[in-house]
């Protein structure tokens, strides 16, 4: 019962873990904002989360993009009020396929800093204001055990992920006075798309289910909801 | 020229300067907004409105071809909004120098984008550019199409067009506003933290703050027109806590001000939760039910606001207060200092 009627938005939502996490949140009753570039995956995913009997709008957008934090916090608050839980799901490896920071060009540099790391800086700016205002909110960043493991050919997404994690640290010392928590968490590797592109010799057997990593993160984001209070958004 | 003197060109700075008035002893101090907690109480309750600013500026084709701009002034329904209508020409030039827009008949169809139009309903009788627009696409695909195409009210003073992000107050939820709802702009979360901490409450409210100014002399002058607002259950229960303890009740904004007010003088004199619609205008001589103390902007002579700070400001008071914001240099405006309207007694 955690979710009946959360507000929730969520990035990175048309495929792989974020697609399985909003069908999970949906069918637990969240009301939920779907992220992604892609409208027409997209667009499938919130078909997904309606018929399993969830409420879900989509907001397509690119987070690495300089002026989308304040267009996909307008579109998604104007749907469904005050947003309660934000789940920064959505990454970039940086080069694909990867290679050495040796090998690694700017631009493949900056756009995993721009997705993992300056795109959830931004987006959480524009949403703790009034989670701080109503005394309470849960923030969740998805990362990686490359943000503390230095694996070779990972350069420009560790990086990326180790300074999320800093970045999600300092915003929970700066607000959990003000009831905002900010939470770090690692999935694991699964059987994804971008794990494909990561390391396509992977036997897909060997690796975990999206959906199955998506079960079990919304319990342990359940126990954080239970354990901070988030205080609910009054009925609309 | 005290209006000039107060809102020459305002750099973007934060508003760090506050002037406080004492209605009760009659005096005028030049503080900091820094101070503000301890210019408040344990026990006072201060009341913010929550509103986002919406990208309520559409560049738009009338049917004739010719360009204009579409300014959202409120939303009655889904996909139907009041709108204002601009001539062509941007944000450096002043609306009222603007040229004229083009007059739209009912039925009439003005479009912003290939997949993006709007339909006039209604127009008003107190001006040809007040208009009732019903919006295509309606409902989520209305939002996604006016966060693409629309961009924010924009202010001559300015030296570059605002973005999105630079309109919104620290604690911006739902979109509701056509313009900032610029009296809580200076309220960072740090600020707000001290201010929990000496024990002042904090509540809230949503105020769909209407348009500053149009461009028609005629509809200027009519306004703000009537604005909706919803207040929480939470934000009624904390002004009664108020009212029990002897706290004052410091209303961010005017637009808190018109809530609070309106919804009392629409219910006997109680602030009633949820949502509803006021007409109610402040000015010299109404009679506060609710609030007690005023959080805003710097006001000058011939806006609509300053007829508002009036309502707190008795004679000669009003006068010195605009004496000593031509005379100390404070800046008007939305990204303005502020003006703090508080006596040292609570109002009942």
């Amino acid at each position: 019962m955690d979710w009946r009627g959360r507000t929730v938005l969520l990035t990175g939502a048309s495929r792989g873990l974020g697609e399985a996490l909003a069908v999970e949140l949906g069918r637990a009753g969240a009301r939920l904002a779907l992220v992604a570039r892609e409208e027409q995956a997209l667009t499938r995913v919130v078909r997904a989360v309606r018929e399993a009997g969830g409420e879900a709008h989509p907001v397509p957008g690119d987070v690495s993009s300089a002026d989308a934090a304040a267009r996909i916090a307008g579109v998604a608050t104007a749907l469904l009020g005050s947003i309660e839980v934000v789940i920064h799901n959505a990454s970039s490896l940086g080069p694909v396929p990867l290679r050495p920071l040796a090998e690694t060009s700017d631009a493949a540099f900056e756009e995993a800093l721009a997705t993992n790391l300056v795109g959830p800086f931004r987006l959480s700016r524009a949403l703790v204001g009034p989670m701080a205002l109503r005394g309470g909110g849960l923030v969740v960043q998805v990362s990686s055990d490359a943000a503390t493991t230095p694996y070779p050919g990972w350069g420009a997404y560790g990086a990326s992920k180790a300074a999320l994690e800093h970045l999600g640290r300092i915003w929970d010392a700066e607000l959990a006075a003000s009831g905002v928590r900010f939470v770090n968490v690692d999935p694991g590797e699964m059987d994804t798309r971008m794990h494909r592109d990561a390391m396509p010799e992977a036997d897909p057997a060997s690796l975990a289910r999206p959906e199955q990593v998506a079960q079990r993160l919304v319990q342990t984001l359940s126990a954080e909801l239970r354990a901070g209070k988030v205080p609910a958004e009054a009925p609309r | 020229m005290i209006h000039a003197l107060a809102t020459l060109q305002a750099p973007i700075t934060p508003a760090h300067r506050l002037l406080h008035v004492d209605p009760d002893g009659g005096e005028l101090a030049d503080r900091s907004l820094d101070a503000l907690p301890a210019l408040l109480r344990p026990g006072d309750l201060l009341v913010v409105n929550d509103a986002a600013t919406l990208p309520a500026s559409l560049a738009a084709t009338a049917p004739d071809g010719s360009a204009m701009e579409i300014r959202l002034a409120g939303e009655e329904g889904d996909g139907l909004w009041r709108c204002v209508l601009l001539g062509s020409g941007d944000w450096r030039t002043p609306t009222e120098s603007r040229p004229p827009p083009p007059l739209l008949e009912p039925g009439a169809v003005v479009r912003f984008a290939a997949d993006f139009s709007a339909r006039v309903e209604r127009v008003a009788g107190v001006s040809p550019r007040l208009v009732w627009l019903r919006f295509s696409p309606s409902g989520e695909r209305f939002w996604r199409a006016l966060y693409r195409h629309g961009r924010p009210v924009q202010y001559a003073y300015e030296s570059l067009p605002l973005s999105l992000d630079r309109v919104q107050t620290p604690y911006a939820a739902r979109p509701w506003s056509s313009e900032m709802p610029s009296a809580g702009r200076g309220l960072t979360l740090p600020l707000l933290r001290r201010l929990r901490s000496r024990g002042v409450e904090l509540a809230s409210l949503t105020h769909a703050a209407g348009l500053s100014s149009t461009g028609d002399g005629e509809l200027d002058a009519a306004l703000p027109l009537p604005e909706r607002f919803e207040i929480p259950e939470a934000t009624v229960a904390a002004l009664e806590a108020a009212r029990h303890s002897g706290g004052r009740v410091v209303a961010v904004g005017t637009t808190v001000v018109r809530a609070l007010e309106g919804s009392a003088a629409a219910h006997g004199g109680q602030v009633r939760p949820g949502a509803d619609t006021t007409p109610l205008i402040l000015g010299p001589g109404h009679r506060r039910v609710v609030v007690d103390g005023l959080l805003s902007g710097i006001h000058a002579r011939d806006s609509s606001h300053y007829g508002l700070l009036r309502a707190f400001l008795p004679p000669p008071l009003d006068t010195h207060y605009l004496l000593q914001v031509a005379s100390g240099g404070y800046r008007g405006h939305e990204f303005g200092d502020s003006t703090l309207i508080l006596s040292a007694q609570t109002r009942r």
